[in-house]
Order: structure tokens, then sequence, then C-alpha cells
């Protein structure tokens, strides 16, 4: 049976631990604000751009001369998986999840003889991925989220890298898969196509009216310099940004899933410590009682 | 008095401002020009450059080094790639985008170098327009 020197260390020891988590608690909760001003301040951008792509892309005839963004290689052999995790652990099952979803997506394509590359962002993702499916790793990028926020420059090495792949012929179609952030307690991990583009539904229901009335032959836009010209930029630039904002909000989800994680951590041990404490008191009790027994036998024995 | 038409500036990064003016200069890639209400629907590309709203009791100027504009009849809405209230640039931030500049074009194909000329001499042409130096 334990001493009751034991429980006492127990108990410390359990309490240093709940000291450790309510502070990450704390951090994790600070991080959080932050990260959702960040994404929130990025929201506009993102929706202009893809009202843009949409409206633009809608006009477009896509013919052999196209840019192969919009229009695709013409093949879906080779697929490109980016998985997008955190750097760093004790979230939960932020993660895990983000892996199992990638890993089922992964094995799909394999199951149609498809072959698949991936592209991790975040250590977490790539130690996990690198076991099962080391071969298929072309690459992975670490320290995206920076010190304070994330930086549309360290970003944009990831859709650089991507994009250089694309023009150098490597793959046929790119996915992206991140955690959304739908709440400070639900983040589900999300798959979506960056390459070809693919008009989202959303989008496009939301376009102008404008967009709804017939389009004849000629776009109801007017370019400068010429529509080739701006889509070709337009294209690139709108993955870097599709990126960007998935990259915030898994930021944010990452800290949410730790805030939430870390409370129960907190409430754990807290939990632990009263049950600790009753049974701590009742053998300090039983002890004390034993010592009474013993002096009175002793006493009466005389 | 002229129609007033909705503006808005965004960068990747945040939503720089949104408001009523009656006309605003755009740098495009192509030249300059100034959009009012009721300008025919167009979408241009940006080049580094000023870029000048002028309304109802505002005038806004903003450095702007590239991205895409959209003009519709009451509406213009700016998406730049890095933008910055004109007070906001300092000779730091140009020193930066000079370096980042000079190194694409070093970097850059030959097939695009006429690009990353032109984009840096944009850069340095704003830069001492505002009174920077350029000299790295």
């Amino acid at each position: 049976m334990p001493s009751l020197r034991d429980y006492r260390d127990r108990i410390a020891s359990v309490k240093s631990t709940r000291k450790i988590t309510s502070a990450m608690k704390m951090v994790a909760a600070s991080k959080l604000r932050r990260a959702q001003e960040q994404a929130e301040a990025a929201q506009p951008y993102a929706i202009a751009m893809g009202e843009m792509m949409a409206r633009v892309a809608k006009n477009v005839v896509v013919n052999g001369s196209s840019s192969k963004l919009l229009a695709g290689t013409g093949s879906d052999q080779r697929h490109l998986l980016i998985v997008m995790t955190s750097d760093r652990g004790l979230c939960a099952g932020f993660n895990a999840n983000l892996v199992k979803q990638a890993r089922r997506v992964a094995y799909d394509l394999i199951g149609q003889k498809k072959d698949v590359y991936i592209v991790c962002i975040g250590r977490k993702g790539k130690d996990v991925l690198q076991r099962d499916m080391g071969t298929h790793i072309w690459e992975s990028f670490t320290g995206m989220v920076g010190k304070k926020r994330v930086e549309y420059a360290e970003v944009s090495k990831v859709s650089d890298y991507v994009l250089e792949r694309f023009e150098s012929g490597d793959f046929d179609v790119c996915t992206l898969i991140y955690n959304e952030f739908k709440s400070v307690l639900v983040q589900s991990p999300v798959v979506s196509q960056l390459i070809p583009f693919k008009m989202d539904d959303a989008v496009q229901d939301n376009a102008d009216p404008v967009d709804a009335a017939p389009v004849g032959p000629t776009s109801p836009y007017d370019f400068e310099p010429t529509e080739e010209e701006i889509l070709n930029e337009l294209l690139p630039r709108n993955i870097g940004v599709q990126v960007f904002r998935a990259m915030l909000d898994s930021a944010a989800g990452e800290q949410a899933a730790r805030m939430t994680a870390m409370d129960n951590a907190t409430r754990n041990a807290g939990d632990m410590i009263n049950d600790l404490t009753l049974i701590y008191n009742r053998a300090r009790q039983a002890a004390i009682t034993k010592e009474l027994i013993e002096i009175i036998s002793g006493a009466e024995a005389v | 008095m002229a129609a007033n038409v909705q503006f808005d500036l965004v960068s990747p990064e945040r939503k720089l401002t949104s408001v009523l003016v009656e006309q605003v200069q755009i740098p495009g890639a192509d030249g300059d020009l100034t959009a009012m209400a009721g300008h025919e629907p167009t979408i241009l590309s940006l080049r580094p450059g000023l870029l000048t709203a002028t309304g109802p009791g505002v005038e806004e100027q903003y450095v702007v080094t590239g991205g895409f504009a959209e003009l519709s009849a009451d509406t213009i809405s700016v998406l730049a790639e890095l933008a910055l209230p004109r007070g906001e640039m300092s000779q730091e931030v140009v020193t930066d985008l000079l370096k980042q500049a000079t190194k694409a074009h070093e970097d850059a194909h030959p097939d695009e170098h006429h690009m990353t000329q032109k984009f840096l001499a944009d850069l340095v042409h704003i830069a001492e327009d505002l009174g920077f130096h350029t000299n790295l």
C-alpha cells in the first residue's frame, strides 16, 4: 500500500501539471484571438478574389490555348495532395483527424490506380505520413506560422513551389486538405481542389446578378491589358490566396483545438487532485486511528 | 456634383479602406486611369504606383505594388498585392521592396526579364516620386 508520502507527492505532481496546462490554455486563448483577427482581416480579399475569379472564369471560353490552371492538363492521372497540419502537438485530434482524412483520400486515389504525391505543411503531418507514405512525399514545409502571425510571403513559398512543379508538368490535379475553423469547438477537415480551377458553387450563387444575364460571345468586362494576360496573372495569385486563407483557418483552428484540449486537461487534473486528496485524507485518518488504537491497547495492557 | 462610387481597397492581409469617393486614380499596367461612377465594367492589372482616391471630404493615397482592379458602374474594388497608406511608407520598406525586386530580376528566366525589369523600374520610379533613396 502506498504511504502517505506517496500520495502527497502524487498530488503535488498533478498540481504542477495543472499549472502547466492552465498556462498553455491561456496562451492558446490569446493566440487564438490574434489568429481569428487575422483570419477575419484576410477575409475581404479572399472573397473579392473568389468573386472576381468566378466572374472572369465564367466568361472565358476554354480552348486549347487556355491556361492549364483553368482548363487542366487533360488528364487526372497524377494527383498532388497538400496536407496542412500544425507544427506543434498537444491539440487533441486536430492533426490526427486531418491526417486520417488525407490518408483516406490518398488510398482512395491509389485504389483507382492514380499516382499520388504529397506536399506536407507542418511538422506533425509529415511525421505521421512519413511512416506509411514516405515515398509519396515530395517536400515538406514547416514554420509557416510565425511568432505572431501567418506571413503571406512565407505561405506563398508553398504556392510558388506547387506552381513551379505544375509548370514543369509534374502533376495534373492539386488538392488541398486542411482544417476548417468552424468554431472554437469544431474544426473539421476539408478537401478542396486547387488545380484545375473549380468554380465554387457558393461564389457563383452570390455573384452579381449582372452575370446571370445571358452572355453573348463577348464578356461583359473589358480587360486591360488582355483577358488572357489578366487570367494568367489571376490564376496563380488565386492559388496563393487559397493556400493563405487555408493556412489562416488552420492556424486559428490549431489554437482553438489546443485551448479546448488544455481546458479539459486542466479540469481533469482538478478532478484528479480532489480524488487523490480524498484518498490521502482517508489514509491519514486511518493512520491516526491506528496509532490511537495502539496507544490505548498498550495502556490497557499495563 | 459628381456621383459617388463605392471604393474598396484590400490586400491579402487586411482591408485598407472602404469609402464613398468621386474618383480613383489607378496605376494600370497599361497606363494610369481615373475611374469614376458609371465606368464600363473593366478588370485591369496594376503596376507599382500611387493610387489616389478623391471624394467628398476624403483624399487618400496608397502605394500599391501590383494586383488587380475591378471597375463597375457603382463599385471600384482594388485587390492589391501589397498596399500601404502613403504615410506608412518608409525608407526601410522601399529598400526591402527594391532588394526583392532586384533579386527576382536576377533570378528570372531570360524570357521574363522584360517583365521584372519593368516592375523594378516602376518601383524605382514611385520610390523616387515619394522622395526615397533608391541606391541599394
